[in-house]
């Protein structure tokens, strides 16, 4: 199969781009420190690296990635038809997307559903970040170490119940029967029970609660390094709060909100579990979208042209963070 | 057993930048021999090329009169001291000093023996199972010489294994060093940037600058006679007077300078004309009138007294002050600050050498 | 009042806020666990029980779910720290140029959604283990390629776990022991290794609580097999039991002790290493009076 050929071919153009680039920096001048990596290594461990990473970056990483782009490329077949004259490259998933094929209209459905997917993940991540920054701030700047410490053991510890059990905790406090409607009802605020799921405040709330620590940890990392004294020759200048924040914390804390809000939005662009248990049942996440794809019309192919819309999406918004605060993936990410 | 080593044209370049150009020297076996240059000189270049952690651009290093081309760090008879001593910080005393018989396939019980010997050595007997972060300074320091060692090397190299110390350890473990070199024989390569260090300890020393060799002598010779403007100005405290040679004859030579015509010694065959620097060292210069060619005059700007000795510093021609160092016996009154001084040497203490690279103070 | 305290105050408060809202629903779950109603309801509370926990440990697919879980948390663990390890080696030696590309394709997996790395799992090892009959049978399983899918973003956590701490080794360290007569791998073995050792071990933590509950990324590459996640969805899905509070009850219990264990070693060490410190000053002392 003349795909498969192809997202075979890609990685080995990128090993020999990355030999080439060796060679061509070994031939830049004699180093008399360097060794060869064989060298430096010994054949048996060298060899060992080389194939666990390059099992890696090749079948656990690159090549998945091609053979789902490669699948969004084929029409939707039976598995006998697989391979047959009808294979043919197409676009036609990703057609589906904006226009419905089967009634030729618009596919507002899936649209909208993306734009809304996009739009609450972004206004979760801000929510996030503005929830956890003075916190972050607090630890790293003002907090003795013993109260970091526990602070921080606070905040590990429900980091280890999975995103589904916390998902179910935040669906029993906000259900019709649960803890907050109890509350509600018997101080008389209201009469019968506020449908929370119903109206997606459950699913906003999870959301925003099961990334709560994805973002602290970033900004806490970032703003720590900070030195202290900036912070108070800023204060002996008569600088107001809000001003040391503006001009001395957030553009030094800048690779750590980067990180923080990337992070986040993908966690909750690619969320599952939050609009599944804690949405309405007209709520269309795409994500969502994307799993009854795989396991509801089994439809592979656009499944996986609805996946790689969603990635490019990811991709552009990581693009767009770290344009934004002029930081290197590798100072966001480390 | 110990081996010479011998640097047969080595050229030692990073990219484009020549950290060590063309050094050739001889080191014999069992020799204390010292290189001393300013931090980087590429006397440090040197050490890693001799132990092999750095290829020579050019040039051959030869130990015990074979050729170390191609031979790697862990097959060489060398052993090196580390600046930072470089510990195993997760083992044991005993096991950090033992770690190369380790690797050689030594049982436990012949590795054990050796330690227990070696710990005597370096008078921390029983001490083997303590933990390197429970040492002193000094006690870290004698680890890393029990460490190289216990591999029974030929040539021992020192990278400025002293620096990390207290100045009054630093004193104490200068003659433990020395006793210890002479105790077991083999070659010792030390590299310091501390010319006290040099001088005490070693049979030999190169002086280094910019990844030249300009000396190589011992230490009085560098002290007394030395063939280069570098190693005057950077070996001891030394007054340079440059200027122009007038006229040369048998070993001594004139030279004009600022402060008129002065003479002295000749050793590198000056001609007339050829640009010069006259040296004088603070201890050789006298207050007080002289015969003519060695004497001159220039004011005093102030002195400080310092029990056994007195430093009178005077106006030199360039930015540098002249430093004359008066014994507590001087006889002449100083002048006071403000006032012309006389001074004078014997030509005999003067050394003219040509003009070059002057260290850096 | 001065606004210094008013500060202060206010701090307090979304101090204790920000906490409220990361324990409230947890805690007010752990309490469901205990009471008898069968809709799990915290207030009012009729009496306590632990029935709950009874029927977790009798709800079979759960428990099946928790085995495979384990074995894929054990698999992901042993497939992605020597990866991780291999990487962070491979990262710190290779030319600059080559460094961020190969940084680039290395944390992709962080930044791409899980779903994503569990639907091009599948993809791509259908494909890979279906070009034959025997390979199909053996491997093209939920577990393994959970393990695979998993091992994908895992690895990377490891690599900068790892990475953390390799770029803190003290080259002289290896110069050292081969000066001393190493061999290359010799350095690795004794030197390296056991530099990295607290790293390996934090990043095989949390590789396998990584694993265990990891749900986007199983949900796909499990096919028609179970994790506890996955079982624990379905559940989810269909309605409330307790029993689900009851097994969150645990895992908060396991969580605790866990941080418990580990700060107390961490001071123990912490102590040790004071110790040691203060022995090393009387001996520096001691010399000094001898020099």
């Amino acid at each position: 199969m003349s795909s498969r050929a192809l997202a075979f071919l890609v990685p080995a153009i990128v090993i020999l781009a990355f030999w080439l680039m060796s060679r061509w920096e070994a031939r830049q001048g004699h180093d008399p420190t360097h060794k060869s990596f064989f060298e430096r290594n010994g054949t048996v461990l060298g060899i060992a690296f080389v194939g666990l990473v390059a099992f890696w970056t090749l079948f656990l990483v690159t090549l998945p990635y091609l053979y789902m782009v490669v699948e969004s490329f084929h029409p939707r077949l039976p598995p006998a038809k697989r391979g047959g004259p009808e294979d043919i490259a197409t676009i036609a998933q990703y057609t589906s997307f904006f226009v419905n094929p089967t009634d030729g209209a618009w596919n507002t459905t899936h649209m909208y559903a993306f734009v809304y997917t996009i739009v609450v993940s972004a206004a979760v991540t801000f929510i996030n970040l503005c929830i956890c920054y003075p916190l972050a701030y607090y630890m790293a700047q003002s907090g003795t170490t013993q109260k970091v410490r526990l602070l921080m053991l606070g905040l590990i510890v429900p980091y280890w119940v999975n995103e589904i059990l916390r998902a179910f905790s935040i669906r029993l406090l906000l259900a019709s029967k649960g803890l907050i409607n109890q509350g509600l009802m018997g101080i008389g605020i209201t009469d019968a029970p506020i449908d929370f799921l119903g109206n997606n405040t459950g699913m906003w709330v999870g959301l925003s609660y099961a990334n709560l620590l994805i973002m602290i940890f970033p900004l806490y990392n970032a703003i720590e390094s900070l030195d202290k004294n900036q912070i108070e020759a800023a204060r002996d200048l008569g600088a107001p709060w809000w001003k040391i924040h503006r001009d001395v914390v957030i553009p030094y804390a800048k690779p750590g909100i980067a990180s923080g809000c990337t992070m986040v939005f993908m966690l909750a662009a690619g969320s599952l579990a939050a609009p599944l248990f804690l949405g309405g049942p007209r709520t269309l996440w795409f994500t969502s979208i994307v799993y009854d794809f795989f396991f509801q019309a089994f439809n592979w192919p656009r499944g996986s042209a609805y996946a790689f819309i969603l990635l490019a999406a990811c991709i552009a918004f990581v693009m767009f963070m770290l344009r934004l605060f002029k930081v290197k993936l590798g100072e966001a990410i480390r | 057993m110990s081996a010479g080593v011998e640097l047969d044209g080595v050229t030692v370049r990073f990219g484009n930048f020549t950290a060590v150009n063309n050094a050739n020297l001889n080191i014999k076996g069992g020799e204390f021999f010292s290189f001393l240059g300013p931090s980087g000189c590429g006397k440090t270049t040197i050490l890693r090329t001799v132990s092999g952690f750095l290829d020579p651009s050019a040039g051959h290093v030869r130990i015990g009169g074979q050729d170390m081309a191609g031979i790697g760090p862990n097959k060489r008879p060398t052993a090196l001291i580390f600046q930072n001593l470089a510990l195993f910080p997760l083992m044991s005393v005993a096991d950090n000093i033992t770690y190369g018989l380790r690797v050689r396939g030594l049982s436990r019980a012949d590795r054990d023996k050796r330690a227990t010997e070696l710990l005597e050595l370096i008078a921390l007997p029983g001490q083997g199972q303590k933990l390197v972060s429970e040492l002193s300074g000094g006690q870290k320091q004698r680890v890393a010489i029990a460490r190289a060692l216990a591999v029974e090397p030929q040539v021992l190299l020192l990278d400025e294994p002293l620096s990390a110390l207290d100045l009054k350890l630093r004193q104490h473990m200068r003659n433990e060093l020395r006793a210890i070199q002479q105790r077991v024989g083999i070659t010792f390569i030390y590299i310091t940037h501390d010319q006290g260090e040099a001088l005490t300890m070693s049979d030999r020393i190169a002086v280094m600058s910019d990844g030249v060799i300009e000396q190589v002598a011992d230490g009085k010779s560098v002290y007394d006679s030395p063939e280069t403007a570098f190693v005057a100005s950077f070996v001891g405290e030394n007054n340079p007077f440059p200027g122009k040679v007038a006229s040369a004859s048998g070993d001594s030579a004139i030279i004009e300078t600022p402060f008129g015509k002065l003479r002295g010694l000749n050793p590198k065959k000056l001609k007339a004309g050829d640009n010069a620097i006259l040296f004088v060292r603070p201890e050789s210069l006298k207050l007080g009138k002289g015969p003519d060619g060695s004497t001159f005059a220039t004011p005093v700007l102030n002195a400080a007294f310092e029990g056994n000795m007195t430093h009178v510093f005077m106006k030199g021609a360039g930015k540098k002050n002249i430093t004359v160092t008066v014994g507590r016996h001087g006889g002449t009154a100083i002048p006071a600050s403000g006032e012309n001084g006389t001074v004078h040497y014997d030509p005999a203490l003067g050394l003219v050498l040509p003009e070059g690279k002057m260290a850096r103070e | 009042m001065t606004s210094g305290t008013v500060m202060k105050g206010m701090l307090g408060f979304y101090i204790f806020l920000f906490f409220l809202y990361l324990f409230g629903p947890l805690m007010v779950m752990g309490v469901t666990a205990f009471n008898t109603p069968s809709y799990p309801q915290a207030v009012p509370f009729e009496s306590f029980t632990l029935d709950w926990f009874v029927k977790l440990w009798n709800h079979r697919a759960m428990m099946e779910g928790l085995v495979n879980s384990i074995i894929i948390g054990l698999g992901v663990v042993v497939l992605s720290v020597p990866i991780g390890l291999a990487a962070s080696i491979i990262m710190n030696q290779i030319y600059h140029r080559a460094r961020s590309l190969f940084y680039l394709v290395t944390i992709s997996p962080l930044l791409t959604p899980g779903v994503i790395i569990g639907i091009s799992t599948v993809i791509f090892w259908k494909d890979a283990f279906g070009l034959t009959e025997f390979t199909k049978d053996t491997f093209y399983k939920g577990i393994i390629l959970s393990i695979l899918g998993q091992s994908s973003f895992v690895a990377a956590y490891c690599l900068l776990i790892i990475m953390a701490r390799l770029t803190r080794f003290d080259r002289a360290q290896e110069e050292a022991a081969l000066d001393l007569g190493a061999t290359y791998p010799q350095v690795f073995w004794h030197i390296l290794l056991p530099f990295l050792k607290p790293a390996l071990f934090s990043a095989g933590v949390i590789a396998f609580l990584s694993s265990f509950e990891n749900y986007n990324t199983t949900t796909f590459a499990i096919l028609a097999d179970k994790t506890l996640v996955t079982v624990l969805a379905g559940e989810v899905r269909q309605g409330t039991t307790p029993a689900l509070s009851a097994l969150a009850v645990i895992i908060i219990g396991l969580s605790l002790a866990g941080a418990v264990i580990y700060e107390v070693l961490k001071r123990r060490e912490e102590a040790a290493a004071s110790a040691m410190k203060e022995r090393a000053r009387l001996a520096e002392r001691g010399e000094l009076e001898l020099a």
